[in-house]
């Protein structure tokens, strides 16, 4: 039978299956039981769970780890999200694959604990400083969480550049009846990048961020976009529920995808073509399932619960060829099903 | 069973997110789809505590209950909080021991079980939730190994001792 699970310890569990075995963190609301699940599990497993002294130090504690070849993960929310993003910048400039969760709460600054998607620029376009990308993935099911974990610890892997989840408060504090997978027990891909103990049997790897010569910075750059070029072409993940005949479509994510479901679904019942477009990756954004949707739909409408920081990316992706109309509440609030399908009818 | 969107509501240590979590396995035993989401936050410590419950045929959209078809009301801010937002049609269940309030609406059933006082009667301390979630399920019946088993999930491994208590608590409850 199916277990019920919170989805922080849902993700906790599926990252240990994932093969991770260490997991460096500081609490913060709504993500510590993420942490206190690993605090127990990983001892019994031979693994490291580690609450360090900051978030600061638990993200370069992951760096440590991933230069060293192992799979390595932390987690927090919002706030300490803004924190580890001087170690993930220092990952995307090092190459280095790394799982980091956002549990994601109101902001900005301090903000508040319940559930928000305001994140979503921090996500997607600005995890730290400088030119990067890091793979963004949006579950909306406590299930899904467990199905993205090990992906996203993979496409880490396969790209050599940290990936995050993206969820929020609902989905972290929610229980859902959740399959876990069984640990296949497989190796991890080898990592022949990688600086573990070598006995002096092969060159030293080095594993920098730092190079002062602007032409070497400039070829490693435009080498990893050349990597994200392809990390664009396949990789873009989407739902796409009832979009087919749709005059509009809605754009929603996350738990706000989930209000959408529901608005949707009344909707149709009142015989307005509505469907829903769901990101599953948000970096890459799923450019292509936008375009296909735009060549039927009037009307785009993106939900959120933010301010619209996904706005743009949807009209960016579609060239502004349907008008884009926006949807959301902020600060924690989580909009209903009737909001939205006041929305809907007001496009009609 | 019918689709049921409920909402659990007390002040924080009487067991609210216990008592929706075995409603939430009942419907996963059932074979429905379930959804629990708590409140968190700052509410928990001394205030107020809810929690909700769907459980349907069909995939949960929003796991946020904002207008039940059931309430259980285990204290009187609780119902103030939720009541108007029930359901036309829809059923409140209430610990009339500690919520002396008349109801004025009409279009909802009302359920008055003195539950923290029979607790209190029958050894059952603390158990005033279950006594209520027995309530709860003579009013919108599970197979009759459901409920039992749920409470076999939820009660954990180190409070053996308290299985027997919360099964004669909801077999009370179900006598209201």
């Amino acid at each position: 039978m199916k277990v019920l699970m919170k989805g922080n310890e849902a993700l906790a569990e599926a990252a240990i299956r994932s093969g991770c075995r260490h997991f460096f963190g500081y609490p913060i609301t709504p993500q510590t039981e993420l942490a206190a699940y690993m605090s127990k599990r990983m001892p019994k497993i031979g693994g490291t769970y580690l609450q360090a002294e900051s978030e600061i130090a638990a993200v370069n504690m992951v760096l440590g780890a991933s230069a060293a070849g192992v799979r390595a993960m932390t987690s927090s929310s919002s706030p300490g999200i803004s924190l580890k993003s001087e170690g993930i910048s220092y990952m995307a400039g090092s190459d280095l694959p790394a799982l980091i969760i956002n549990v994601q709460r109101g902001g900005p600054g301090l903000g508040g604990i319940q559930p928000s998607q305001a994140d979503y620029w921090q996500a997607t376009k600005a995890t730290g400083h400088g030119d990067f990308q890091i793979l963004v993935f949006a579950p909306s099911t406590v299930q899904e969480m467990v199905d993205l974990v090990s992906g996203a610890f993979d496409a880490a892997d396969r790209w050599r550049m940290p990936a995050m989840i993206l969820a929020d408060g609902m989905l972290g504090q929610m229980m859902e009846p959740v399959t876990l997978p069984e640990e296949d027990g497989k190796p991890l891909p080898e990592k022949d990048w990688c600086a573990n103990g070598h006995q002096d049997r092969r060159e030293h790897h080095v594993i920098n961020s730092l190079y002062l010569t602007p032409d070497k910075l400039e070829d490693l750059v435009v080498e990893r976009y050349k990597r994200y070029e392809q990390v664009k072409a396949q990789e873009q993940r989407a739902e796409e529920y009832l979009v087919e005949d749709a005059d509009t479509v809605i754009v929603a994510y996350g738990a706000s995808s989930r209000v959408v479901r529901s608005a949707v679904n009344k909707a149709r019942e009142q015989g307005r073509k509505v469907g829903l477009i769901r990101p599953i990756t948000l970096w890459p954004f799923p450019v292509d399932a936008l375009q296909k949707a735009a060549a039927h739909a009037r009307n785009f409408l993106v939900v959120e619960m933010s301010m619209g920081q996904m706005v743009d990316d949807v009209k960016l992706s579609i060239d502004c060829k349907v008008p884009v109309h926006f949807f959301g509440r902020t600060g924690g609030i989580i909009p209903t099903p009737a909001e939205v399908l006041g929305e809907i009818e007001k496009l009609a | 069973m019918k689709d049921m969107n409920i909402v659990f509501a007390g002040f924080g240590g009487q067991g609210v997110l216990f008592a929706g979590k075995v409603a939430a396995y009942v419907g996963l035993i059932e074979g429905q789809e379930i959804s629990w989401l708590p409140s968190y936050g700052p509410e928990m410590r001394g205030g107020t505590a809810n929690c909700s419950v769907c459980i349907s045929e069909n995939p949960i959209g929003s796991p946020l209950v904002t207008n039940p078809n059931v309430l259980v009301a285990m204290n009187l801010p609780s119902l103030d909080r939720f009541l108007d937002a029930v359901e036309p049609g829809g059923t409140v269940i209430l610990d009339s021991s500690l919520i002396d309030r008349e109801i004025s609406r009409t279009d909802i059933t009302v359920h008055r079980v003195p539950a923290s006082r029979l607790a209190e009667e029958n050894g059952l301390q603390g158990l005033a939730n279950m006594i209520l979630t027995g309530k709860l399920f003579r009013e919108f019946p599970c197979s009759p190994d459901a409920l039992d088993q749920a409470i076999q999930k939820c009660v954990p491994a180190r409070k053996a001792q308290m299985l027997d208590l919360n099964r004669k608590a909801v077999a009370l409850g179900a006598e209201q």
